[in-house]
């Protein structure tokens, strides 16, 4: 396969040495099936190894090597660097977490506002396991199952605008895994998660501009999901005005 | 410095001590439990696992066919008790899976659906789509934060086991983060770092997969067993060595060689592709060898070919498998053939445990990849994996949680000592050194093509005599690397140098353990002992560290209702 270079233009910041974050360029030798995560790599092994970034499965499902390529929040081992355009790549930490280290980010927000909308079966009460699965069509999956595929990679906060501004919005990945347990028809947790986030610091800041269903990897469309819980909270919130007494239902 | 105390600290965040985390949280509501793991735990690389994840669920089968089937697939080389309690457990395990929010793929009927796997006599390996791992990892992940008594640390990189008389009382480990050198001291340990692919050069395991749990096991002086079977998965991509699923065959693949011919009829004529994956993989080889392959821009390749199945099949069961090879190889198998060849994949092998995850050392337990129990024995079947970390997963943690309750604090002197040690090790030793003459990245890559070439598919006494001759050499040389990067926070580089540590210590047991096992039986072929030799070694292997080359000894292998027989399919 035929071998070109293409320079990287890569984002540094050294937490005990540099002061601010700067840039450094490296040169590295391209095929046609090298994607960027292969050219950080390169630069690690021979050129740099002082360079620092994350990465494990390199198939586009561990989450972990998401970073701001030429400013779009990407997967890197789902880039081929020849479909990249201009003659320099540029590669940035994803926005709006503290940079820990060159290209390492920090997000234990996420991990707190995970934890906050409660990520399990809710069930008034659980089956002993000797009665067996809870019986659920194709039909039933099919309704939660394009939320249950996010990954946690994070290039959702990192492509939205209100979370920049506002970091206690609960934020795309967050609430399509809200959506994705009270839409399964296991779970009996909808009220308790609805009033956790229908309150200042939930979901009512997102506008809708669906930039984060337009960068996920894994097709979860978070926009679409914030938005059927912005109804489903809005019909929340009419039953326990109309109907006070049956609200704890 | 003190980071924590904890009743038990789980090491690795995958679905084995995810598992094992929750089983010891339920059991013992008074326990601390810490998951100090080095990456993100839905990093870890249960999430790659694609297939899917056995149980006897239906009336067409029995536990006597899952038991029948995992020992003859194992060659004769598991514990026959072993499986029973494991094949027993399986069921529970799925449905404990599914009442924690797994989706699980249906029938129309609402009962969680089962497909066909390889070495497997009828469906028994339940799915989500093609993205098994994935799910149980993240229903496991979210299904912990349930519960306020398991605490995590992130991104914590442990260094070593600290000991206390001769048990274990925790770890010293990088806060990778903080960038300090830590103590968390623990009553017991449970070691559920996975397997160790990343040895190999051409390996379907993320980069995560470096044996750290067995090399930390196998330094505190526990034998690592059976760690000659390493198992090839028939189906990667060339180039990237990412896997496609043995699913794709289950659903109805076909391999087909350069002549358009279903080659398989030649080497498992019963099972064709459904065949275990020991064979499938030296069948491919010797497709490859007489010239029967394709050639591509990464060497000889054959064919996997769904294109039979339909684009809906394709879509509703297969879906990553289209994904990954739309994405990585550019071709669509509603139309093409996918082109795989074989690669590491899994270990058999693992720290000698027995059904309770317990270990030689007091208060030391191990789980999933990183334990042999052992149910694997010579080869694996598909599907098995993700089940034992379910069910040792729970065994173990249940087994821990009953041992906390006994046991008294450890003092935290020995911690002490530990963590002293461990900054003179790592932060003088490794970080202050000059550049050294020999790279990280270098000493790694050799190690791995050695093992590629010399302790692969086909193994001989030459070859392998080479390899441990030169795995003391690249131990020498490992001792000349230099670290450019000075700084402590997140130090990637210098978690790498720990990491290579770590897979020369496994390396060399792998290497040494097959070197002793003069026969052909699973995924160990020697070509110079090509035949089973049950009169000598119907035995596992265990390789104890010693100064110089490990010590090997062997243990008889545990017979309960399936005399050995031979292995034809």
């Amino acid at each position: 396969m035929a071998e070109r270079e293409v320079v990287f233009r890569v984002h540094r910041y050294r937490p005990e040495s540099d002061r601010g974050p700067t840039y450094q360029d490296y040169r590295v030798p391209i095929r046609d099936d090298t994607v960027v995560l292969d050219a950080l790599n390169h630069i690690k092994d021979t050129l740099d190894p002082t360079l620092t970034f994350r990465w494990s499965c390199r198939m586009g499902i561990c989450g972990s090597c998401g970073m701001n390529v030429n400013g779009t929040p990407v997967l890197t081992c789902g880039v081929f660097v020849k479909d990249l355009r201009g003659g320099v790549v540029t590669v940035d930490p994803m926005a709006n977490f503290p940079v820990l280290k060159d290209l390492v980010v920090e997000f234990d927000d996420f991990m707190r506002k995970l934890q906050g909308v409660k990520p399990f079966l809710i069930r008034k009460e659980d089956a002993p396991l000797s009665a067996g699965e809870y019986r659920q069509t194709p039909e039933q999956v099919e309704a939660y199952r394009q939320q249950s595929m996010c990954i946690n990679c994070m290039l959702c906060y990192s492509a939205c605008p209100v979370y920049s501004r506002t970091d206690h919005f609960l934020g795309p990945a967050a609430s399509a895994i809200a959506y994705r347990y009270i839409k399964d028809s296991r779970d009996e947790g909808a009220d308790e998660r609805l009033g956790r986030i229908s309150t200042k610091t939930g979901i009512w800041e997102c506008t809708f501009v669906g930039e984060c269903s337009v960068v996920c990897p894994k097709d979860v469309d978070p926009a679409a999901a914030i938005q059927s819980l912005k109804v489903l909270a809005s019909m929340r919130h009419m039953r326990r005005i109309l109907m006070p007494k049956s609200a704890s239902r | 410095m003190d980071r924590a105390t904890y009743d038990v600290v789980v090491v690795g965040g995958g679905a084995a001590g995810l598992r094992a985390a929750i089983a010891a949280a339920e059991a013992n509501p008074a326990a601390s439990i810490a998951i100090v793991s080095k990456v993100y735990p839905m990093r870890s690389h249960t999430v790659s696992a694609e297939g899917g994840t056995a149980a006897v669920l239906r009336d067409y089968d029995s536990f006597d066919l899952h038991c029948f089937d995992t020992i003859k697939g194992s060659d004769y080389l598991a514990d026959q008790d072993a499986v029973e309690f494991f094949v027993s457990k399986c069921p529970e395990e799925i449905v404990q899976l599914e009442h924690w929010g797994c989706p699980w793929s249906r029938d129309p009927d609402g009962r969680v659906s089962q497909r066909a796997f390889g070495g497997m006599s009828v469906k028994r390996t339940v799915f989500a789509a093609d993205k098994v791992g994935f799910h149980i990892l993240h229903a496991l992940f979210q299904t912990t934060m349930k519960f306020d008594n398991i605490h995590r640390l992130d991104e914590f990189f442990v260094t070593d086991l600290i000991r206390e008389g001769n048990a274990a009382a925790g770890v010293t480990a990088l806060d990778m983060r903080g960038g300090e050198l830590v103590r968390i001291t623990s009553k017991a340990v449970v070691l559920a770092t996975g397997g160790c692919g990343r040895i190999y050069e051409f390996t379907t395991n993320g980069f995560i997969k470096t044996g750290d749990g067995m090399a930390l096991a196998y330094r505190a002086g526990v034998a690592l067993k059976d760690m000659e079977f390493v198992q090839f998965h028939p189906t990667a991509l060339p180039g990237t060595g990412i896997l496609i699923t043995e699913a794709a065959r289950g659903e109805g693949g076909y391999l087909i060689n350069k002549d358009g011919e279903r080659f398989l009829k030649r080497y498992v004529p019963e099972k064709m592709e459904l065949g275990p994956r020991d064979i499938l993989s030296r069948s491919i080889m010797s497709e490859i060898r007489e010239g029967r392959a394709f050639d591509g821009p990464y060497g000889h390749y054959i064919g996997l070919d769904l294109r039979h199945l339909g684009e809906g099949t394709i879509n509703t069961k297969l879906p990553m498998v289209r994904e990954l090879a739309e994405k990585y190889v550019g071709i669509d198998p509603v139309n093409e053939l996918i082109p795989v060849r074989p690669g590491q994949h899994y270990i058999m092998g693992g720290v000698a445990t027995n059904a309770r995850g317990e270990t030689s050392v007091p208060g030391l337990y191990a789980v999933g990849e990183t334990a042999c129990v052992s149910i694997n024995g010579a080869n694996r079947l598909g599907s098995n994996s993700l089940s034992e970390c379910l069910v040792f997963g729970t065994s173990t943690g249940r087994a821990v949680a009953e041992y906390v309750r006994k046991k008294d604090w450890p003092s935290g002197a020995a911690a002490k000592e530990a963590v002293l040690a461990e900054e003179a090790r790592i932060y003088d030793g490794f970080l202050k050194r000059e550049r050294g003459s020999e790279t990280v990245a270098g000493v790694r890559k050799e190690m791995q093509q050695l093992m590629e070439r010399d302790v692969g598919i086909y193994r001989t006494e030459a070859g392998l005599r080479e390899a441990c001759a030169r795995l003391v050499s690249l131990r020498e040389r490992f001792a000349g690397i230099g670290i450019a990067d000075k700084e402590r926070v997140f130090n990637t580089e210098l978690t790498t140098v720990l990491e290579l540590d770590y897979m020369l210590e496994v390396a060399t047991a792998i290497a040494h353990s097959a070197l002793g096992r003069e026969e052909s039986r699973g995924a160990h072929s020697r070509t110079d002992f090509p035949k089973r030799d049950d009169a000598r070694f119907l035995n596992h292997t265990l390789a104890f560290r010693a100064d110089g080359a490990p010590r090997i000894e062997y243990l008889p292998v545990t017979i309960t209702r399936w005399q050995p027989a031979a292995r034809v399919y």
